[in-house]
C-alpha cells in the first residue's frame, strides 16, 4: 500500500478484478493516442504484405476482404490507465495470415502507415490472440482509431494494437519497435504492469 | 540525466506538495518536491498514485509543466465527472502527499541543443507539456525562433497567460499567438476561431523551414492541427503529437 493521500476517497470505478488488471480504471470513452497525424490511405493504394517468409506476401483491400473473418469481443487496456470492457471488432486472426507463410520466425515487427512500428513474440499473436481488425462496433473501423485496419492484441497493452498496420516483417531476433524504443516495455502484458522498461 | 534514469525500474516516489496556484477557474498547478526525483526532459510526463485510507488506488497520468532544471510541477485540469482531477485541483493543499513516478515517455521531447525553429501548438491545458518546452527555452538562453499557437475557450481559460506574455515581451525570438474559440473580449488582436489551416499558414513557418512541431490537445484539436500542417506541405513524421482523452 502506499502513501495515504488525505481525503481521497476515490469513484470506485475499477471494475470486475478479473477483468481489469492492476493500475487501471474504466472509461466508456475510446480515448485516441497517436503519435502523429493521422494517415488517410485510399483502400485502393491499401496492401498488407508480410516479409521475411520463404515468398513475400501481400494482399489488396479487396483480396484482404476475401479471407476468413471472425468477431471478436475483448477487453482493452491502455498503458495511459483506461480499460474498456466488451469491445467488438471485426477482423483477420493472424493465424489466418501466417499459415499462408512459410517461414521460421520467433518474432513479428508490424509496420504501419505514418512509420509507426511495433514489436512481438509470434507466441503472442498466434492460436487465436491477435487479429488485424477492421471493422468496430459493427462499422468500418475509423481513421482516428486505426481504420482502415489495424493490429488487435488484446492481452497486450493496447500500444501493441498497432493502428494503420501495412504489414509483419518476420525476425529471428525481438527488436524494439516505436514506443518500445521510447521508454516503454518491450513486451507490455497488463497483469504484470510491464508499462515501462525496468517493470 | 533523465535518459539514464529510465534504463532502470522507475518506482513510486513520495512527492510533497510545495505550493498550489490556481491558473484558470478549472486549473490549477502543483508544485511537487520528490527527493529521488531523477530529472526530466521538456514534454515528458509523470504518473500520479493516490492512496485512500482503506489501501484503494488510482492512478493517472500528466504532463510536467517546468523546465529540466526546474523543480517538478504539473498542471492539472478539472474534469467535473473525473475521479482524480477533482481532488488534484480542489481539494490537495501545500503539506500533503502524493505519490509520483516517472518521468515517462522518450518521444514528445525538445531538448534546446536540438535545431530550431520550433513551432508549438496547444489547445487547453493541452499547452502544458509545450510550456516545459518554452521555458527550458528561456531558461537556457536560448535563441532558437519559436511559436506557440494556443486555442483556448476564452481568456479566462488562457493557462500561464501572464508568463506566457511575459515571455513574448522579451523579443528574443519568442512568438505568442492565442485564439479565443468561444468568445473574444473587446479590442482582442488575436484569433477568434477554432484552428483551422488559414490560420496556420499564417502562424506556420514554411515547411521548407524543417520545425520541429509538437501538437498537444484533445483528439478533435490535434486532428485538425495536424492535418492542416500537413496540407500545408509538413512531413507527417516531422509533427509530433500527444492527444489526451478526458480519462479524470
Amino acid at each position: 500500500m502506499g502513501i495515504v493521500s488525505r481525503g481521497f476517497k476515490g469513484r470506485r470505478s475499477e471494475g470486475p478484478p478479473d477483468r481489469v488488471p492492476p493500475g487501471q480504471h474504466l472509461t466508456d470513452d475510446f480515448p485516441v493516442l497517436s503519435a502523429g497525424p493521422t494517415p488517410h490511405t485510399p483502400l485502393e493504394d491499401w496492401t498488407f504484405t508480410i516479409e521475411g517468409g520463404a515468398e513475400p506476401l501481400s494482399w489488396s483491400w479487396d483480396e484482404f476482404q476475401e479471407l476468413p473473418s471472425e468477431t471478436i469481443t475483448a477487453d482493452i487496456h491502455c498503458v495511459t490507465r483506461w480499460s474498456k470492457l466488451d469491445t467488438v471488432w471485426e477482423g483477420v486472426s493472424v493465424d489466418t495470415l501466417l499459415d499462408r507463410v512459410e517461414h521460421e520466425g520467433s518474432y513479428l515487427l508490424a509496420f504501419c502507415d505514418g512509420g509507426y512500428t511495433t514489436n512481438l513474440p509470434l507466441e503472442h499473436v498466434t492460436d487465436g490472440k491477435a487479429w488485424v481488425a477492421y471493422g468496430y462496433n459493427g462499422q468500418p473501423l475509423d481513421p482516428e482509431h486505426g481504420g482502415p485496419a489495424r493490429l488487435l492484441v488484446p492481452h497486450l497493452y493496447f500500444w501493441k494494437s498497432a493502428k494503420w498496420v501495412r504489414g509483419f516483417a518476420l525476425r529471428d531476433e525481438d527488436e524494439p519497435g516505436f514506443w518500445e524504443s521510447n521508454g516503454y516495455h518491450l513486451l507490455g502484458d497488463p497483469w504484470q504492469e510491464q508499462r515501462y522498461w525496468g517493470d | 540525466m533523465a535518459g539514464a534514469a529510465v534504463l532502470g525500474r522507475l518506482t513510486w516516489l513520495a512527492a510533497d506538495v510545495i505550493g498550489a496556484a490556481a491558473e484558470t477557474p478549472r486549473v490549477r498547478t502543483l508544485r511537487l518536491h520528490a527527493d529521488e526525483w531523477p530529472g526530466h526532459r521538456a514534454g515528458q510526463h509523470l504518473d500520479v498514485r493516490l492512496t485512500a485510507e482503506d489501501g484503494y488506488q488510482a492512478f493517472r497520468s500528466y504532463s510536467i509543466a517546468t523546465a529540466p532544471d526546474d523543480e517538478l510541477a504539473i498542471t492539472v485540469e478539472r474534469l467535473d465527472d473525473g475521479e482524480v482531477s477533482p481532488y488534484l485541483v480542489d481539494e490537495l493543499r501545500e503539506g500533503d502527499r502524493i505519490e509520483v513516478r516517472g518521468p515517462i515517455g522518450g518521444y514528445f521531447v525538445w531538448d534546446a541543443s536540438e535545431r530550431g525553429p520550433l513551432l508549438l501548438i496547444g489547445g487547453g491545458s493541452g499547452v502544458v507539456p509545450l510550456m516545459a518546452m518554452i521555458r527550458h527555452r528561456a531558461g537556457t538562453g536560448s535563441s532558437i525562433p519559436a511559436r506557440l499557437l494556443y486555442s483556448s475557450r476564452t481568456l479566462e481559460d488562457v493557462i500561464y497567460r501572464g508568463e506566457l506574455d511575459e515571455l513574448a515581451a522579451r523579443q528574443d525570438g519568442f512568438e505568442l499567438f492565442h485564439t479565443l474559440t468561444r468568445s473574444q473580449p473587446e479590442g482582442w488582436a488575436g484569433y477568434g476561431r477554432r484552428i483551422d489551416a488559414e490560420m496556420l499558414r499564417e502562424v506556420a513557418w514554411p515547411a521548407a523551414d524543417e520545425p520541429q512541431v509538437f501538437v498537444c490537445g484533445s483528439t478533435r484539436f490535434v486532428d485538425t492541427a495536424a492535418d492542416g500542417l500537413v496540407a500545408i506541405g509538413y512531413e507527417p513524421q516531422s509533427v509530433k503529437t500527444e492527444r489526451f482523452g478526458a480519462t479524470g
